[in-house]
C-alpha cells in the first residue's frame, strides 16, 4: 500500500510527538509512523524532571543553565545549541503546562522544581532547584500530554509500522518503506519532509535502562546509506541502575538528598566532587562507582556494586516524590528503600551522539553543514549537539521538546514549498529482499545468541572505561559478528506479527551503531565527558576540541571527518565540581 | 527451578481456534514472567509472539492473563506464581496472534472521552496556578499507562464491547477533576451515554487488575457522582 503525507515523523516518543504536534499547528498534513503504540515509547520511562530556569524555588537564570550544559558536556557542546536550548526550554515547560501536564506544585501554585546532577547556581557554586517534575514519572507525563494533544489535533498514526528504509535519491529524502507488523505487508510512504525521532540504542549493551525496542534502527539505516553519525563515542552510563537489572533509578533520588555509599559506608563522592558531591554529572559519578568497585570497596558477595542510601530521608518524601523507584526496588529486589540502601551500578542510558543536525533539525551530511533537503532528526536519535560529551540529567526531556518543536516547525514550512517525489513499487525492493533473505535463510546462526555476544562484548570492551587495546579487540569482534549475521535464520516464516523477524532486523541495526561507536571511540585519543580512555586520561583541546563524523565505508571500515565545536560565551576550562 | 509454562497460542494462518502449548523453562525465583517468555522465544520457539518494550512496568505493552489474573508480564515474578504458570491474552479484545490482541477498540474508547485538557481561555504568560491540593485531586489517574489490564478484566466489557471501560473513564476522571479543565460537560456526552459509566456494576476486577494500584472503581464512582450532581 502507498500513503502520502506532507510531513512524516518516524517515532512516537517525546521528540516525535512534539515534532508532529508543532508541524500540525503550522498547518501541515502530518503522520507519525512508529513500531510501537505511541504511549509505549521510552520517553515514558524518564523519571526525574525537565530542567528549566523558571526560578520558582530560588534564583535561576538561563545563562546558568547554558553554562552548566556546556560544562557538563565537557565543552564539546555547541554553544549556539546550548543558548537556544536554555532560553527556549523555559517556554517549552510553560507550554507543556498549558497543554495540561500535571507538574507537581509549590504551595504558591507554581511548578515545583528539584535539584539534579550538574545543575548549579552562580556558575557552579552549589546545586540549584531547576528540574520541574511530576513525582518520578515526569517522562510518562510528557509522553501522555503530547499524545493527548496529538489526539486533539487528529494527527494520523501508523502504529506498529516498523520502518525498513529511508528513500534518499539525488541527495534528497523522498519517502519511507515500513513493514506493517499486523500483516507483514510493506508500505510505501511518500513525504515532502521526513523527521527521524526514533530514539536511542541502549540495547547494544548488556546492562541498560533502555527498552528492548531501542535498537538504533534509523541511525543505522542512514549510516548504511553513507550519511555520517556524529560523536558516537560519547555514550552515557547512568550511575544508578538497579543492580543487577539496570532499571533506572532517577538522579532525582539524589536530588532529594540520597547518598551513594561504598562497602565501608563512606560517602565516596565527597572525594571525587567535593563541591556538589552526589550531584556531580553522570559520567563522573559512574566512573567513581567503577573505581570504588575496582579498588575493592564494592558491596555484596561479589563486591561488584555500591549502595544508594535514602534511609535518612523522611518516609513521606520517598513515598510522595519517588513512588515509582521505591516500587521498582521493592518488586524487583525485595529491598525497601525506606529501610535499607538500594544496590546500584551504572546502566547504559543515553547516546549523546547520533544523526547530525542544524539548530532546526535539518540533517547535515558533512563538516560544512551541508543539509540533506527534506530530512530532519530530533531527540536522542539526533545530535544537535546540545549534550556534547556528556548530557546533564533532565536535558533529554528539554531537548526533545525544544528541538522537536523546531524540527516540526521547519519541516512544515519546508513542506509548504516542496513537491512530492515520484515513488514506485520498485522502492520496496531492497526491504523486500532483506526480509525474504532472513525468512528463507537456512543458516545456523541464532539472533539471540549473536545479540547476547554483542551486548556482553560491548559491556566488556566499550563501556565506562576504555583502552585502545580493548576497543581494537571489539573492532574485531564486531567484524566477526557482522559476518555471522549474514547466516542468521529464524523459525517464524509467517506474516502476521512476525516479531522474530523484527528482532533479526533490529540486531542488524545494533551491529551498525556499535560499529560506529567503537571505531569513533578507538579513533578519539583523549578522555572527555563520557569517553574515558585509560591510555589517554587527559582532555586534549588542542587536537580534539571537535566533533567526530563517522562514515561507513564497508563492514569494519569507517572513515572520519571532523566538525568544529561552536564556541562562544564560555571558554573551555578544566572541569571540576 | 524448573517451570512449566503453558501458553495459549493462536496463529491466524494455521489455527481455527487457540491452542495450549507447554514449555519447560529453567528459571530463577526473581525472574519476571517476561524473562520466561523471552527464554521460550529466544531458546526454544521463535514463533511465539507477544508485545513488550520497557520491561519494568512503565510502557504498558505486556498486559496478559497470568495464572488467571490480568498482570504485566514484566512486573510479575516467578516466586509469586509457583512452578506452573499459565499465560493467555487479555480478554475481550480480538486476538491477532498468540498473546497479541487488537488494541484499536481500546484506544477508540480512550479517544471518545476527549483525553486532553480542554480550556479555551487564553493562558497566562507563565504557568497556570494550581495548589498542591488541587493537583492531588486527580493524581491517581495520571499514573495510568493504558495497558488495558482493567478494561479487559471487566465482565461488563467482556459481554458488551461497546462499553467505554474502566481505562477510558480513568482518563476522563484525570481531566474532570483537574482544576484547569473546562471540558467536563463535553466528556459527559460519552460518559453519560448508554455505553458510559452507568454500565459499571462495581465488580472491582479493574481495581484488582491495575498494575499501577489506581483505585479504578473509586474513580469510576466519582465520575458517576459528578454526572449526577451536575444535573442539579
Amino acid at each position: 500500500m502507498a500513503h502520502r503525507h506532507e510531513v512524516i515523523v518516524v517515532g512516537a516518543g517525546g521528540a516525535g510527538l512534539a515534532t508532529a504536534l508543532y508541524a500540525a499547528r503550522e498547518g501541515a498534513d502530518v503522520a507519525v509512523v512508529s513500531k510501537l503504540y505511541p504511549t509505549r515509547s521510552h520517553t515514558g520511562a524518564a523519571q526525574g524532571g525537565i530542567g528549566a530556569a523558571l526560578g520558582n524555588v530560588e534564583e535561576d537564570h538561563w545563562e546558568w543553565h547554558m553554562f552548566d550544559t556546556v560544562k557538563g558536556g565537557d565543552y564539546l557542546t555547541d554553544q549556539d545549541a546550548a543558548e537556544v536550548f536554555a532560553k527556549e526550554v523555559i517556554e517549552a515547560v510553560i507550554e507543556l503546562e498549558h497543554m495540561g501536564l500535571p507538574f507537581d506544585r509549590l504551595p504558591n501554585g507554581k511548578i515545583a522544581q528539584r535539584r539534579f546532577g550538574g545543575h548549579t547556581k552562580d556558575w557552579g557554586k552549589a546545586p540549584v532547584h531547576r528540574a520541574a517534575h511530576a513525582a518520578d514519572r515526569t517522562g510518562h507525563m510528557i509522553l501522555q500530554t503530547l499524545y493527548q494533544q496529538c489526539v486533539k489535533h487528529n494527527i494520523t498514526f501508523y502504529n506498529e509500522f516498523h520502518v525498513t528504509d529511508v528513500i534518499l535519491e539525488d541527495g534528497v529524502a523522498k519517502g519511507l518503506v515500513a513493514l506493517e507488523l499486523a500483516t507483514g505487508e510493506l508500505h510505501l510512504f511518500q513525504a515532502k519532509a521526513i523527521v527521524i525521532a526514533s530514539g536511542g540504542f541502549g540495547r547494544i549493551y548488556k546492562v541498560t535502562s533502555n527498552a528492548y525496542t531501542l535498537t538504533g534502527d534509523l541511525q543505522a539505516i542512514l549510516y548504511r546509506k553513507g550519511l555520517p553519525l556524529e560523536d558516537m563515542e560519547f555514550y552515557q552510563f547512568h550511575p544508578t541502575g538497579l543492580y543487577p537489572l539496570g532499571i533506572l533509578l532517577t538522579e532525582g533520588a539524589r536530588g532529594e538528598g540520597g547518598i551513594l555509599r561504598n562497602a565501608l559506608g563512606e560517602r565516596f563522592m565527597e572525594r571525587y566532587a567535593p563541591t556538589i558531591k552526589d550531584l556531580a554529572p553522570r559520567d563522573m559519578v559512574s566512573r567513581a562507582m567503577y573505581l570504588e568497585v575496582r579498588e575493592g570497596r564494592g558491596v555484596g558477595p561479589k563486591k561488584d556494586h555500591v549502595l544508594l542510601d535514602l534511609t535518612h530521608l523522611p518516609p513521606e518524601v520517598i513515598e510522595k516524590k519517588l513512588p515509582d523507584i521505591t516500587e521498582f526496588s521493592r518488586i524487583y529486589l525485595g529491598v525497601d528503600p525506606l529501610k535499607e540502601p538500594v544496590p546500584v551500578m551504572p546502566t547504559a542510558h543515553y547516546a549523546m551522539g547520533g544523526i547530525p543536525t542544524t539548530l532546526w533539525g535539518q540533517v547535515i551530511q558533512d563538516e560544512k553543514n551541508t543539509v540533506v533537503p527534506g530530512l530532519y532528526a530530533a531527540g536522542e536519535a539526533a545530535c544537535v549537539s546540545l549534550h556534547g560529551a556528556n548530557r546533564l540529567g533532565t536535558n533529554s526531556l528539554g531537548d526533545l521538546v525544544v528541538f522537536g518543536r523546531r524540527a516540526g516547525i521547519h519541516a512544515a514550512r519546508f513542506a509548504k514549498d516542496a513537491d512530492y517525489h515520484e515513488l514506485t513499487e520498485e522502492h520496496l525492493g531492497p526491504s523486500r529482499e532483506r526480509i525474504e533473505r532472513i525468512k528463507n535463510s537456512t543458516g545456523k546462526e541464532k539472533v539471540a545468541v549473536l545479540r547476547a555476544e554483542l551486548q556482553q562484548s560491548m559491556m566488556d570492551h566499550a563501556s565506562v572505561f576504555r583502552t585502545g587495546e580493548l576497543l581494537q579487540k571489539q573492532v574485531e569482534i564486531l567484524k566477526e559478528l557482522m559476518d555471522r549475521y549474514q547466516r542468521i535464520s529464524i523459525d517464524d516464516k509467517g506474516d502476521a506479527y512476525n516479531t522474530e523477524l523484527v528482532e533479526a532486523l533490529e540486531l542488524g541495526y545494533l551491529l551498525e551503531v556499535s560499529e560506529a561507536l567503537v571505531h569513533s571511540a578507538l579513533n578519539r585519543t583523549e578522555s572527555r565527558g563520557a569517553h574515558a580512555r585509560e591510555d589517554y586520561p587527559e582532555r586534549d583541546d588542542h587536537n580534539w576540541l571537535k566533533h567526530t563524523l563517522a562514515y561507513k565505508v564497508a563492514d569494519g571500515k569507517v572513515a572520519f571527518r571532523y566538525k568544529p565545536v561552536v564556541l562562544g560565551r564560555f571558554e573551555p576550562k578544566a572541569r571540576t565540581y | 527451578m524448573q517451570v512449566t509454562l503453558k501458553i495459549l497460542r493462536f496463529d491466524p494462518a494455521k489455527d481455527q481456534r487457540p491452542r495450549w502449548q507447554t514449555y519447560q523453562v529453567e528459571a530463577e525465583p526473581w525472574d519476571r514472567v517476561l524473562d520466561l517468555l523471552h527464554k521460550v522465544k529466544w531458546d526454544q520457539d521463535g514463533t511465539l509472539a507477544f508485545r513488550r518494550s520497557c520491561g519494568h512496568g512503565i510502557c504498558g505493552s505486556d498486559a496478559m492473563l497470568i495464572n488467571g489474573r490480568n498482570r504485566l508480564a514484566c512486573k510479575t515474578l516467578v516466586k509469586d506464581l509457583g512452578s506452573v504458570i499459565t499465560v493467555e491474552p487479555i480478554r475481550g479484545l480480538p486476538v491477532e496472534k498468540d498473546l497479541i490482541v487488537d488494541m484499536e477498540p481500546f484506544f477508540a474508547a480512550y479517544r471518545a472521552v476527549k483525553p486532553f485538557l480542554i480550556n479555551e481561555e487564553p493562558p497566562p504568560q507563565r504557568e497556570r496556578l494550581q495548589s498542591p491540593e488541587e493537583r492531588e485531586r486527580f493524581d491517581q489517574g495520571t499514573k495510568c499507562i493504558l495497558c488495558a489490564s482493567c478494561t479487559t478484566s471487566c465482565p461488563v466489557f467482556w459481554v458488551n464491547g461497546t462499553y467505554l471501560g474502566p481505562a477510558a473513564i480513568v482518563q476522563a476522571h484525570r481531566f474532570i477533576f483537574d482544576s484547569r479543565d473546562r471540558g467536563k460537560r463535553e466528556r459527559f456526552k460519552a460518559l453519560g451515554s448508554g455505553s458510559g459509566v452507568w454500565r459499571c456494576r462495581t465488580a472491582y476486577n479493574c481495581t484488582e487488575a491495575c498494575p499501577r494500584e489506581i483505585p479504578v472503581t473509586q474513580l469510576i464512582e466519582e465520575v458517576k457522582r459528578e454526572i449526577l450532581f451536575d444535573r442539579f
